[in-house]
């Protein structure tokens, strides 16, 4: 165990493990996101109250789903990084953070497709909107601290504690819709059992899945451009593209 | 070596820890503040809320909608299973405003004549997602 957590940590082994794992990665999450997503569009059932509309959930839980998920792995890497110093927690945390911002994004804009016609608004100021708008800006200023200092070892520090203050929002998103009134209904899927049917949840599943194993397959190839941009005057980077040829 | 990472750790942990009180902090703070609309328990209260512009959140009660024949002026119930307001809307309905379902109303509540004067009404969806058919078999069984 100790062993493997030590080569995954080392930049030359992870390199070789990404670069053969990733196009089965990619290729099997096109797949997977595909057949939940088709089968939720065009395959399942009508919602009774909400119609043909609700099926963008099928986008829309995948998205944010993810999207807090990233954040709760970064929060872990921040730690790891400034406990440890372990340069692959903050090359995890700069590969990642781009992504979570991209699908906080994809949330935030299905949910506002779903809510024109659903609510009757596309946007209000309740706890469960506002907390995942913080969410998108605490991406984007993680993101804007790539490039804000000049040694490396200050922008891993810096990133990873933002990262770890940022942390305090992930419990308000969870639990906002059980705490306080708001507009956004409360979570339809929980440990103790689905109020979705059947019927309209595998796809879903599905389509999560899908969106997990994407995420997986970009961020080891977003890691491996980091990894080649930290360590590219070493030799191991040589060797293995010298092999290549 | 040891002491420095020990000086890691303890930087980290009392940074975890200011967190978890400015969270406590936050979240006591925002019970207040953050709930998107009042419960008609709330408005009949004896509270007074008096403001120009507040939302109310509950069921729209059954039997309870009186739409106009020649205008958009509509009156229903809103209940959250304790106590009701009357409403008074006048403008389009969303589409999921129907009886037994979430509603939100945002306006005026007269405490004179009990009414609310709602300027804009939204639907709630709950967590529920129902097919169709099974909704209809649903209702054949009863």
């Amino acid at each position: 165990m100790k062993q493997l957590f030590n080569q995954l940590i080392s930049f030359p082994y992870f390199f070789k493990i990404a670069q053969k794992s990733f196009p089965y990665l990619f290729l099997l999450s096109i797949l997977v996101i595909l057949l939940g997503v088709l089968w939720g569009v065009f395959f399942s059932p009508v919602d009774v109250t909400q119609g043909e509309v609700y099926r963008i959930i099928y986008l829309h839980v995948p998205a944010a789903s993810v999207a807090q998920s990233i954040y709760y792995t970064m929060v872990i890497a921040s730690i790891t990084y400034l406990i440890w110093r372990i340069k692959m927690a903050s090359v995890f945390m700069i590969s990642m953070a781009p992504l979570g911002a991209i699908f906080t994004f994809l949330a935030l804009f299905t949910g506002a497709v779903w809510g024109q016609p659903t609510w009757g608004t596309w946007w209000v100021w309740d706890a469960r909107l506002t907390s995942t708008l913080i969410l998108l800006i605490l991406y984007l200023a993680i993101i804007s601290l790539f490039s804000s200092f000049d040694r490396r070892a200050s922008t891993d520090q810096a990133v990873s504690i933002v990262v770890l203050i940022g942390g305090i929002n992930l419990p308000i998103i969870k639990l906002s819709v059980e705490w306080w009134n708001t507009l956004h209904q409360s979570a339809s899927m929980t440990l103790s059992g689905s109020s979705i049917d059947n019927e309209m949840l595998i796809p879903l599943l599905i389509s999560i899945f899908g969106f997990y194993l994407y995420v997986t397959a970009i961020g080891m190839r977003k890691m491996q451009v980091e990894i080649l941009k930290r360590e590219i005057s070493h030799n191991w980077v040589k060797e293995i593209f010298i092999e290549k040829r | 070596m040891r002491t420095k990472r020990r000086n890691r750790v303890i930087f980290v942990s009392s940074l975890v820890a200011s967190l978890s009180v400015a969270f406590i902090f936050i979240v006591l703070a925002m019970n207040e503040n953050v709930d998107f609309y009042y419960t008609p328990s709330d408005l009949t209260s004896s509270k007074i809320i008096n403001k120009d512009s507040l939302r109310i959140g509950g069921l729209v009660q059954e039997d309870s909608i009186k739409i106009s024949k020649d205008s958009l002026k509509t009156n229903f119930l809103v209940t959250d299973l304790e106590n009701s307001i009357e409403v008074y809307y006048e403008g389009i309905l969303p589409n999921l405003f129907k009886e037994n379902s979430g509603v939100i109303a945002r306006g005026f509540y007269d405490y004179s004549d009990g009414i609310f004067y709602a300027k804009e009404i939204l639907a709630k969806h709950d967590e529920n997602y129902i097919p169709k058919e099974v909704k209809k078999a649903l209702v054949n069984d009863t």
